[in-house]
């Protein structure tokens, strides 16, 4: 389902009403994405039986131990068992890259992993297999806090992050911030707007009927701001997440969270 | 093959009423969407979903376009004797997967 004109004019309505103030959100009042939701919703995330995504965790673990490449061998033939090794990993992404000499995202490691220690080609981005992976990694560190790694070296791309998100663009000269800060307590159309706090990814989204990434969920915001969707694993992307993930530290990870 | 989510209680008094819960992980292609050339998509969905305890059917449900992806299942049924609950699952494409769970009756 796409953002309709009805929706983008009663945000533009909201938006007009309110005047804008444009500051963080203080970190006492920060809350996730579930406090908004109703209570089936909530249930279905909280029961691992009932939650979808835990459908791509059992896929993942089966994907952790299979070996793969022309080295033939399998995530689990270096990093052992996932449950401890991969403990808290995830809270930590996006982390710097020596390599690269930027932050890399959790899906871009899976894939350094695949292409420089398999010797496997690249899993696509929301291909089943990436998805299944980093919801398997990611279910490691569930209720642990978010904690973006203290590193000099990642505080350039945190504030470029941060830039992108108070920045207006699109042709309807919106930034994140206006919604996710100004007027996270509002609805668009029916829907609550929320805090835009990324702790449950890769969230089984029902609107999508599949787990999806939350480069995909920017995208989607992009398109409803009507303006051009970064790439996904592009540096500006990377950096918005990272930024988000620094808004949201020490709140608890979710994954894999349902949302509607 | 495709996996199966079963949320049974492990133990339970005779006489009580049991919440069974099974998901399957399954695309339920509707056949009414089309790819980017205008492609019909073939439909592939899941027809039936059958419930067996020890042998005898207490659930029975059929399946259409309209289910959403990975369709979720929640019923009752009251516990009668110890045994095993057999689900099954078959649709298009010869999908066909079937899961089963213990339960103790005390």
């Amino acid at each position: 389902m796409s953002i309709g004109p009805l929706k983008l004019i009663s945000a533009l309505l909201l938006l007009g009403a309110i005047p804008g103030v444009a500051a963080e959100i203080p970190l006492a009042e920060r809350k996730s994405g579930y406090e908004f939701m109703g209570r089936e919703t909530r249930s279905m995330q909280d029961d691992d039986t009932a939650n979808p995504g835990m459908l791509w965790v059992l896929d993942g673990a089966t994907a952790w131990n299979r070996k793969t490449g022309t080295e033939n061998k399998s995530c689990a033939d270096c990093h052992g068992d996932a449950a401890s090794s991969m403990k808290g990993v995830a809270a930590r992404y996006p982390a710097f890259n020596e390599a690269r000499g930027r932050p890399v995202n959790l899906e871009q490691q899976i894939n350094i992993c695949r292409t420089d220690r398999q010797k496997a080609p690249a899993l696509a981005f929301e291909s089943k297999e990436l998805l299944a992976l980093s919801a398997h990694v990611t279910r490691q560190s569930r209720d642990m806090p978010i904690a973006p790694p203290n590193d000099e070296r990642i505080k350039p791309f945190v504030e470029a992050g941060r830039a992108t998100f108070f920045r207006r663009q699109g042709q309807l000269n919106f930034s994140c911030s206006q919604c996710h800060d100004d007027n996270w307590n509002g609805r668009l159309a029916g829907a609550p707007i929320t805090q835009a706090h990324p702790v449950g990814y890769p969230i089984y989204r029902l609107e999508w009927q599949n787990l999806g990434s939350l480069q995909r969920r920017l995208r989607n915001c992009m398109t409803g701001m009507r303006t051009e969707p970064y790439d996904f694993g592009s540096s500006d992307i990377v950096d918005l997440e990272l930024y988000l993930k620094w808004r949201a530290r020490d709140m608890k990870v979710e994954a894999p969270a349902v949302r509607p | 093959m495709a996996r199966a989510l079963i949320n049974v209680p492990p133990k339970a008094k005779k006489g009580d009423i049991i919440p069974i819960k099974a998901l399957i992980q399954h695309d339920m292609e509707t056949g009414y969407r089309h790819d980017f050339v205008g492609k019909q998509i073939p439909r592939d969905i899941i027809s039936l979903f059958t419930c067996k305890y020890n042998g005898q059917e207490i659930m029975r449900a059929d399946l259409f376009p309209a289910v959403a992806a990975n369709p979720f299942m929640s019923f009752f049924t009251v516990a009668t004797e110890s045994g095993k609950l057999e689900f099954t699952w078959s649709g298009d494409n010869g999908f066909e997967v079937t899961e089963t769970a213990k339960i103790t009756v005390e």
